[in-house]
């Protein structure tokens, strides 16, 4: 029998997206459909003084026009935010459409319905709102400074939370014994996550029937359909089915309950027709939430032999105008609890304010909270070993918590699970030839050029868990997973997850789990998700969940099928339960090579003629796996980069990463998962970064204008691992989709900063165009 | 308002009225469903919605439908013949050089113009002619050994 877990298998998924089959949002059609174009605000901060809309009504084509008042008078509710930081969190209503004022640039304030996309452009553009403008803050900075403009009468100061973690004293006592502290002033710029499929919506009501169809491009149909039915609509959740068929990626831009959901389900059971709202790209840019924005005073105080004693963060995170899904977690639970990274230092103090400003709203993006954690620590390690005359990877080694001392609690209440870091540190720097790089460096220095070597050494953590602890922290929900598997009465396999795939494989990785699992080909696996129809419960794709959790329930379900048909198989080859062990895909009497298959023992389970007694018949199990910890992948990563002294530009001449991401299921796919992640971690690092004018105008609203890595800008990654396999999941896996962006940005920074740090350089703020790095070398 | 047009897709003569703005990317997901085709951006960077206009490689957001009047279009799904995948196709398959497929038709529509033009491109040569497709999945790294592994097929 083939051992599928572990080996590279092409992906089932593909042969419908190289032909030009799959199914995203957008291209659905149904019968009699309209589609709904939002009227959105030009203004940051406004007062809606009037709306007139008799023109666009007026235009031909045109079936309806609606407000937000229309729809608060028919009691749509605001969206609700999913994490509570504080009991003293202030959570401003969020309207789905504005009604009284608008607070950031693409704010919906009406909604044009008509036969036709160019018919309803065309009339929105007839949409007359009378604006009173009112100044505005975008940075979060300002925003708590006496006298700023006010987002919400709810938070006169703007802040809607503030956040502590660690032990302030001890921490505090620290550092003021300390023998050198080791400053940072970090900006971590804000970022537009651009994936690829612009979200898309379709309401589908049948008046008949009172039965809701949402098709919507998103990362998590059950929890959509749970916060749209439960808090904004108020509809009953067995009417509603959400479908997010094929996903054009997401990168946490695509979990969030978005205005534009709700209004084309509202809007359906208004009209009796199918709504569909496609973003433009530039509403992409205007409406996805945001990622990161933060600002960060960190302090690290180390002894004089490079002992690091304490480490003290202050952060302002910008939320954006209103408080998103997860808002409130990922500057805070997904950040704080990160500032231990690998080092085993005793005492850590936290403090994040979270703040309103008149920008698009920000919320998770790849990596959500762990990118800037790994960024505060690790630019304080390359940063400390410099002005305390060490090697950076010296100083690392010398601070790692040891391999012998997992499970290990941190001074940020996490229990890291399993780890090895000297080992991922010490094959990168093989691979890369670490010390043959020092030397050239020496020589290059010397010969004017300028290049630096940047280490990471990263800590993440997956799959928040369990939901006791979720719960804990604040979050609305529950953090498990589900999953069905049915075995068909020939013997093929269709497996039902709650986890949802938008690029990650799926439907291959799950299908070699249960290959491995019941003795078939993976190709008598067929994998489902995101139909809230088909699906069990779901909290769908996310943190790099799937595989630790969704796979987890996929397994327990498999354990369950193998308990039944142990049963069965037992009863057909007349022996006792205890005999039989499941060996090389069959179900054997030990000792013997009598043996059943899947398909022989399924037959007999939906046709029991000859059957164990009491036992039910048919084949098909449920799970819930709620895990029992997160799981912690780490690794280190290395990059060497060449600067042009005269433009600024940077070059990557290796980058190697050296990932743990526990057991591997399928390689091919966990390498193309950290070449994305390092492409938008380097993104960040390089190129990418919202930028706002004073007035709250985003100018950096295109693709001509916001920097998104091209196949030239990007080197040929070197990839390798070490596995540490998760202690706590019955399939030992950690997770992988984030590892890449978590590890690169503080690498490549550490890099440039390597590179010209002898002409007294100590830092230089993202992203590192070759304008800002030319700037710094030039000191102009 | 329409006006007439008579477009060759994929093989087959599609003769239908549109209206001047229409794009040709419009024409081919909405009249002729040919949903293979996506739109990214609106703004001619992304590449989601390459096609070929008489053998070249076309971003089809950039092109009126009544521009495609009496000319050939090829579209991701008119390149498979009879059932078999191109070279291409296979080799992004192969390579895993799709994660999430939005951008792969495009990618590959461009891959496909570029190896007629280079049939042997060196790493940089691929990476350089792809610039005007973006992929924000794969990182850009099994794309490249896709289309060095089609051009060796091919």
């Amino acid at each position: 029998m083939a051992n599928y877990i572990g080996s590279s298998l092409k992906r089932k998924e593909d042969r419908r997206f190289i032909t030009g089959k799959g199914t995203y949002t957008d291209d659905i059609v149904l019968p009699n459909m309209t589609y709904a174009y939002i009227v959105r605000s030009p203004h940051a901060h406004a007062r809606i003084k009037a709306i007139h809309a008799d023109k666009a009504l007026a235009h031909p084509g045109v079936v309806a026009v609606f407000t937000g008042k229309d729809l608060q008078d028919d009691g749509v509710n605001p969206l609700p935010t999913g994490w509570q930081i504080t009991d003293s969190m202030i959570e401003p209503p969020h309207p789905v459409v504005a009604v009284d004022r608008v607070r950031y640039v693409g704010n919906p304030v009406a909604v044009v319905i008509a036969n036709s996309r160019a018919a309803a452009k065309d009339a929105a553009e007839l949409v007359e709102v009378d604006y009173e403008i009112l100044p505005a803050v975008v940075d979060a900075t300002r925003a708590i400074e006496k006298g700023a403009p006010t987002v919400h009468d709810e938070a006169p100061d703007n802040i809607s939370f503030t956040w502590e973690l660690g032990d302030k004293a001890a921490t505090d006592d620290a550092l003021s014994k300390a023998a050198h502290i080791t400053r940072l002033e970090i900006v971590n710029q804000r970022l537009i996550p651009n994936a690829m499929e612009p979200r898309s919506a379709i309401g589908d009501y049948h008046p008949a029937r009172d039965e809701l169809t949402l098709y919507t491009s998103s990362q998590n149909p059950h929890l959509i359909r749970l916060l749209m039915c439960a808090f904004v609509l108020g509809i009953p959740e067995h009417k509603v089915r959400v479908v997010s068929p094929d996903v054009g990626g997401g990168f946490g831009s695509k979990i969030f309950h978005y205005p534009e959901e709700v209004i084309v389900s509202w809007a359906s059971r208004k009209l009796g027709r199918p709504v569909k709202w496609t973003a433009e790209r530039s509403e992409s840019f205007l409406t996805d939430a945001h990622g990161r924005d933060h600002y960060t005073v960190a302090e690290m105080g180390i002894d004089k032999d490079g002992t690091i004693l304490a480490l003290r963060v202050n952060t302002i995170a910008n939320l954006g105008a209103y408080l998103s899904t997860f808002a409130g977690g990922i500057p805070t639970w997904l950040y704080g609890t990160l500032l231990a990274g690998q080092y085993k230092y005793p005492h850590i103090y936290v403090q994040t304010k979270g703040v309103f400003t008149h920008t698009t709203p920000v919320d998770a993006y790849r990596g959500a909270g762990r990118p800037e954690a790994t960024f505060v620590v690790e630019r304080l390690m390359d940063t400390a070993a410099r002005e305390l005359g060490m090697d950076p990877a010296e100083l690392r080694r010398k601070n790692f918590i040891p391999a012998d001392a997992f499970p290990y609690e941190t001074p940020v209440v996490l229990t890291y699970d399993s780890g090895n870091y000297e080992a991922s540190l010490e094959k990168a720097m093989q691979i890369i030839d670490y010390q043959k790089w020092r030397d050239e460096q020496a020589k290059a220095r010397n010969q004017g050029r300028l290049i630096g070597i940047g280490l990471s050494c990263y800590i993440e953590a997956c799959g928040i868990a369990p939901s006791k602890v979720a719960g804990a922290i604040g979050v609305r929900a529950g953090l498990y997973e589900g999953a069905s598997i049915r075995v068909h009465p020939t013997g093929q396999v269709t497996v039902y997850t709650g986890s949802h795939s938008h690029g990650q494989g799926h439907e291959t990785t799950f299908a070699q789990i249960v290959a491995d699992g019941l003795g078939v080909s993976p190709e008598n696996v067929e994998v489902v998700h995101g139909d809230t129809a088909q699906i069990p419960f779901g909290m769908g794709t996310y943190g790099s969940r799937s595989l630790a959790v969704g796979g987890s329930a996929i397994w327990r379900a498999v354990e369950k099928i193998r308990e039944k048909a142990k049963k069965i198989a037992a009863h057909k080859l007349e022996a006792s339960e205890d005999d039989i062990v499941f060996e090389d895909g069959k179900w054997v009497v030990k000792g013997t090579d009598r043996a059943l298959t899947l398909g022989e023992i399924a037959l007999t389970a939906y046709v029991p003629h000859d059957y164990p007694e009491g036992l039910e018949p048919g084949l098909e199990e449920n799970s819930f796996y709620d895990p029992a910890n997160f799981t912690f992948p780490f690794g280190t990563h290395i990059a060497v980069v060449e600067i042009d002294p005269d433009t600024g530009k940077v070059q990557i001449l290796r980058y190697v990463a050296v990932d743990d991401v526990g057991n591997v299921i399928n390689p091919m796919i966990v390498d193309g998962q950290v070449h994305g992640g390092l492409a938008q971690g380097i993104g960040q690092a390089l190129w990418e970064g919202a930028v706002y004018d004073e007035n709250g105008q985003l100018l950096t609203g295109s693709m001509m204008d916001y920097a998104i890595p091209k196949a030239d800008d990007l080197p040929h990654f070197e990839v390798d691992r070490t596995v540490t396999p998760c202690p706590h999941n019955p399939l030992g896996v950690k997770g992988a989709g984030e590892t890449g962006t978590i590890a690169s940005t503080v690498c490549i920074v550490n890099a440039v900063v390597d590179a010209v740090s002898h002409l007294g350089i100590k830092d230089i703020p993202m992203p590192l165009t070759p304008e800002r790095v030319w700037r710094a070398i030039h000191g102009k | 308002m329409g006006h007439t047009i008579k477009v060759t897709v994929n093989g087959v003569t599609h003769e239908a009225t549109v209206e001047p703005r229409m794009l040709l990317v419009q024409f081919l997901r909405e009249v002729l469903m040919l949903t293979g085709t996506h739109i990214g951006c609106d703004t001619s960077q992304c590449g989601a919605c390459t096609v070929l206009v008489d053998g070249v490689a076309t971003k089809s957001c950039t092109m009126f439908a009544v521009q495609a009047d009496g000319r050939e279009i090829t579209t991701i799904e008119g390149l498979a013949a009879n059932g078999d995948l191109h070279p291409l196709q296979k080799a992004f398959w192969e390579e895993h050089g799709l994660q999430c497929g939005f951008c792969t038709p495009g990618v590959i529509i461009s891959s496909y113009d570029f190896l007629k033009r280079n049939p042997n491109p060196t790493e940089e040569e691929i990476r350089h002619a792809l610039e005007g497709n973006y992929c924000r999945c794969t990182g850009y790294q099994n794309i490249v050994k896709a289309v060095k592994k089609a051009a060796q097929s091919m």
